[in-house]
């Protein structure tokens, strides 16, 4: 009769705590997950350490001290751009925009898919079916074209970007959630709340959604990939905001200037494997988490 | 639950999965519908966004007051909304996209004009990519974990994460450029050389020698894409029974692999094979624009700079028609290899 018993928070948190636990030590045996998120770690510690490493007076272009497209040197290491800016300035503060938009994006387009979704899914009846019919409609529009037109009728701004890519991505997370949801609501465990008279909103907001919670994380990784490929894409065509520095931007002006023709590679080199890294590691990230929540994937 | 029965030979019903015939005309209702929605998508899009349509179309072009009433007149956009969509609809379903403000010739023509470059660059990308992207996913199940595997699955993954005019960037630097001790040896851009003369042997293989780096930098970006669901779904089946069963009856390995995993492994590769060919104008978008091949994707992004709006949508609408055509082409497919899916 020494120990009390526990409240019901209590018992929560230590089971959530217990699951978060079990989540890392599976993610740990994953080893390309985890090399994909030290290298995340690195690029997140880059962009918040941004003014600490790089004075943003690099960015300005009237107050540049290099020469036109200077090579690698001692006080540039990564080379001047066409205004005689360092790259490596450059890099560091457009790492903050490129992983700026790519995680807005996600999140926009995660709250849309996952409401759409969980929506679609959990309620029959038409409301479900027309969600579900807008959900396919939205699926055929092809992504590039779609943003591009969005991009050039909305102007040209970091959150209209973000939007863009948030509003074209979405109907691939809707079904997803979606099919998880209809396999949930199957489950004997939501028959027997709704007997104890659970309504829909309860059923809903405490049963299934924290049960396609672990999904849509998973999921979120993988999207964040393609938002940052997007954003790279968009602003290489020029739909970027102007005043702002990401890696896409560099690299579109980099083309312009012709930067491979004159054999500028420090100038197109840099920021694509910067694109690259940063992708990967969110496509490893998230496959490792994807085999941690569906365990049938991890055979292969 | 749309097995139904049937009463066959007048006394014994058998269990009879729901006709080719049916499926078919359900999927291209569903086709229809995805088309009325791009439409309606394509008429908001460009004109009750944000602001006076006039004003966003003309961009600054139009000082005074009447410029403007003129500009609204011509575009028809002084007539109420509904009325405007009802000359949309029959404009565009009788093939009258609207004038191109930078060309001043119908967009249908320009698009027509444009169609051919595109479809010869995506086609043969989509090809080589289908093929040895296919290649390369049985050779990565086969060898699941081992060094093979690793390398492949490691690269199409890199590939899978790269931009893919990046990619074209880095070849036009190296190989059409020439790098150090690297020779330049291909154009770095276009289609044809300007003194080449239509409609000879010469003319092939020139026009050969202009796609060789854009063919090859969209086919690196495509195979990925293949080569991961390939071995994906190659594994998957890779423990099913009836491939136990195979071996039993005595079959060798190599048989097992060709005659059973292969063909079923195909499945969602070939959906995603159709369903990719949709995507033309968005793969061609970029790689068009970096090597300056005059396609609709080239188109597009010209467009952007102006912009020229009845471009943009017309290129818009035909992206999202070939989008709906492949994945209908995809399902039609799909229902015919896999009856399981009919219904």
């Amino acid at each position: 009769m020494t120990t009390t018993p526990l409240s019901a928070r209590q018992i929560g948190r230590r089971r959530r705590n217990e699951a978060l636990r079990r989540t890392w030590a599976e993610f740990r045996s994953h080893r390309s997950g985890l090399v994909g998120l030290v290298v995340l770690g690195g690029f997140i510690l880059v962009a918040l350490l941004a003014p600490v490493l790089a004075d943003s007076d690099g960015l300005s272009v009237t107050r540049a001290t290099g020469g036109v497209l200077e090579g690698p040197s001692a006080e540039f290491p990564l080379g001047t751009d066409d205004n005689g800016r360092s790259v490596l300035t450059l890099l560091i503060w457009g790492a903050r925009i490129s992983l700026f938009v790519g995680l807005l994006a996600t999140a926009i387009s995660m709250v849309i898919g996952t409401l759409v979704g969980l929506t679609s899914g959990f309620f029959e009846g038409w409301p479900g079916r027309i969600l579900f019919r807008l959900t396919e409609w939205f699926l055929v529009i092809p992504f590039l074209p779609l943003a591009l037109v969005l991009a050039s009728v909305l102007g040209r701004s970091l959150l209209n970007i973000a939007l863009v890519i948030g509003v074209a991505s979405w109907p691939g997370t809707a079904l997803l959630i979606r099919s998880q949801t209809l396999s949930i609501k199957e489950r004997p465990y939501l028959d027997r709340a709704r007997v104890l008279g659970a309504g829909r909103w309860h059923l809903m907001s405490r049963h299934v959604l924290p049960n396609v919670m672990p999904m849509v994380f998973a999921n979120t990784t993988l999207t964040v990939a393609i938002a940052i490929l997007t954003e790279t894409t968009l602003s290489f065509l020029g739909l970027g905001d102007p005043t702002r520095v990401s890696w896409g931007s560099m690299l579109d002006d980099a083309f312009t200037v012709g930067a491979m023709t004159t054999g500028a590679w420090w100038f197109i080199v840099p920021p694509g494997v910067c694109v690259v890294l940063v992708v990967l590691s969110f496509t490893l990230v998230g496959q490792a988490l994807e085999e941690v929540v569906n365990p049938r994937l991890r055979r292969r | 639950m749309s097995a139904t029965l049937v009463a066959a030979g007048g006394s014994t019903p058998t269990l009879r999965r729901p006709s080719y015939a049916k499926y078919v005309g359900g999927r291209v209702l569903g086709a229809l519908g995805s088309l009325a929605f791009v439409l309606v998508v394509n008429f908001f899009l460009f004109r009750v966004l944000p602001g006076d349509p006039a004003r966003t179309l003309g961009r600054g072009r139009f000082r005074t007051e009447e410029q403007l009433e003129a500009f609204r007149a011509t575009y028809g956009l002084d007539q109420p909304l509904p009325q405007q969509f009802l000359t949309f609809l029959k404009n565009t379903l009788t093939g009258d996209l609207g004038v191109s403000l930078r060309y001043r010739v119908p967009v249908s023509e320009l698009i027509l004009d444009r169609l051919w470059p595109t479809l010869l660059l995506v086609g043969t990308s989509t090809l080589l990519a289908t093929i040895i992207g296919i290649y390369l996913g049985m050779v990565s199940a086969w060898n699941r974990g081992k060094t093979v595997d690793r390398v492949w699955t490691g690269s199409t993954l890199t590939l899978y994460s790269m931009p893919e005019w990046w990619l074209g960037l880095l070849l036009i630097a190296t190989l059409a450029v020439g790098f150090g001790p690297v020779p330049g040896m291909f154009p770095t851009g276009g289609l044809h050389s300007v003194d080449a003369d239509p409609g000879t042997f010469g003319y092939v293989l020139d026009t050969a020698w202009h796609l060789a780096l854009p063919v090859t930098t969209l086919t690196l970006a495509y195979l990925a894409d293949y080569a991961l669901i390939m071995r994906s779904s190659l594994l998957d089946e890779i423990g099913e029974d009836y491939l136990v069963t195979a071996r039993a009856k005595g079959l060798r390995d190599l048989q097992v692999r060709r005659r059973h995993a292969v063909p079923n492994a195909l499945l969602p590769t070939t959906t995603l094979v159709a369903i990719n060919l949709g995507f033309v104008v968005s793969g061609a978008i970029t790689i068009e624009t970096i090597f300056s091949i005059p396609g609709l994707g080239l188109l597009a992004t010209e467009a952007l700079s102006i912009p020229d709006y009845w471009v943009l949508q017309g290129v818009f609408l035909v992206a999202s028609a070939a989008v709906i055509l492949a994945n209908l082409l995809a399902n039609l497919l799909y229902g015919l290899l896999d009856p399981r899916v009919r219904t």
